[in-house]
């Protein structure tokens, strides 16, 4: 158990994925000029890694995997090389089939961030996820928690620079540093500081 | 050939005017993410442009056969091959450099640069014109990219493309390594800084005020 919660730790802060890991950083800058959509994007963010992340992990170790093949009679056969695409559509499949039982069922959640759902497809974020899964080689359980606290991790980072940069919009900055530029400076400075949470994963 | 003047304007708009990673939020992932050193740079600048100029260049010739509703997943499956393809080579070739760039060939899938061309320019042209305009912006993405990972790997180690360039204290020369240049703090800060540069030396690209305070309300108007 403490190995998982140290794994959802790591995953949130020392491997903060916008701020250390430079992950889902399009959406990170351009969506985070107020706190409250920012809050929208990560939720569906979170929620759309805590699926895909351990439906991939299903999908890789059954039928991708090197040796997958070998009930069938063909051990050798190695798809690995084939996870990309089937990771993209997944992530494509889940992100549909999530928006569509959000609209039915949830139409209040759905009006809240429904505009963030179609474009978390294409989210480096979320494919990184699973990309690092494979590479770390996690067990499903480990998977799961690794893509909640992903997450979590970047609903963090996000809501924070929202609530900087809409103070910001009252600030009288430099005519070129105005917008992205400042909000670069902004994320070095809390990449900075979550920087500093590596020094919690040699203590955990 | 009138058209030459087109082409060329096509080809050199994204390098600093209409620059992907400074001014169209394009593709930041990536860039920031391999800078520590100027040959995973590189590498990662070739692969990009190579992938949005093929993916241009087959997605605008089938561009009258793909349905408008399924478009997207069309293109992603095209560039993911593309991906499939530069990744296993490499694997082969060049597999140091592989390792250092970890899951982030990978992510050149969903590099918001790659689609967001294909989806805003090489769907409504022919080829020709849309590989150019394709070139053009991975030329302007490997500009940034080199920028940004030539000085960090010149100020945190003193050395470009592994060789070198600033003699180091520890080995009797006088250039002490700034070790903050090889995290990721320092690449947010310089793309901030070279953001504010190219928008001091190219006013028009300035965002407009969000707020005006009141003392201004004239001056402004």
């Amino acid at each position: 158990m403490t190995g998982l919660w140290a794994l959802f730790l790591n995953a949130a802060f020392v491997d903060n994925m916008p701020l250390i890991l430079f992950l889902g950083l399009c959406t990170f800058l351009a969506l985070s000029k107020q706190a409250d959509a920012a809050l929208g994007l990560g939720v569906a963010i979170t929620g759309v890694l805590g699926i895909t992340v351990p439906l991939n992990h299903l999908i890789y170790s059954a039928v991708l995997a090197p040796g997958a093949w070998a009930w069938a009679g063909m051990p050798e056969l190695d798809l690995s090389y084939l996870a990309l695409i089937a990771f993209i559509g997944v992530i494509a499949a889940a992100v549909q089939v999530l928006e569509m039982i959000l609209d039915r069922f949830f139409p209040k959640i759905h009006a809240a961030f429904g505009v963030f759902l179609p474009l978390l497809t294409v989210q480096c974020a979320i494919l990184a996820g699973s990309l690092f899964m494979v590479e770390r080689s996690y067990t499903l359980a480990e998977s799961a928690v690794f893509g909640l606290g992903s997450g979590v991790g970047f609903t963090v980072a996000v809501v924070m620079l929202g609530a900087l940069r809409s103070r910001l919009a009252y600030a009288d900055l430099p005519a070129g540093l105005r917008g992205l530029g400042i909000a670069f400076v902004l994320a070095g400075i809390m990449s900075l500081g979550f920087a500093s949470f590596a020094q919690m994963a040699a203590t955990l | 050939m009138a058209n030459r003047t087109e082409y060329w304007h096509v080809l050199t708009e994204p390098l600093v005017r209409q620059n992907p990673v400074t001014l169209q939020i394009l593709g930041i992932c990536s860039a920031l993410a391999v800078t520590t050193t100027l040959a995973t740079a590189v590498t990662m600048s070739i692969s990009l442009t190579v992938v949005l100029t093929l993916a241009a260049g087959i997605i605008s010739a089938i561009r009258r056969h793909i349905p408008d509703t399924i478009r997207l997943i069309v293109q992603i499956v095209i560039v993911a091959s593309l991906v499939i393809v530069i990744d296993q080579v490499l694997q082969a070739y060049f597999a140091e450099i592989s390792r250092a760039l970890s899951v982030y060939v990978g992510l050149i899938t969903t590099n918001c640069l790659v689609l967001g061309r294909t989806e805003a320019f090489a769907r409504h042209h022919p080829p020709a014109p849309a590989m150019i305009d394709a070139l053009g912006n991975g030329l302007g993405y490997s500009l940034v990219l080199v920028v940004i990972g030539g000085i960090r790997e010149l100020f945190g180690k003193g050395e470009l493309f592994g060789r070198e360039v600033l003699p180091l204290a520890d080995a009797g020369g006088w250039f002490t390594p700034l070790s903050l240049m090889l995290l990721a703090p320092s690449a947010f800060f310089l793309l901030g800084l070279l953001v504010w540069a190219v928008r001091s030396w190219r006013p028009e690209q300035t965002e407009a005020r969000e707020h005006v305070p009141p003392g201004q309300m004239e001056a402004a108007e």
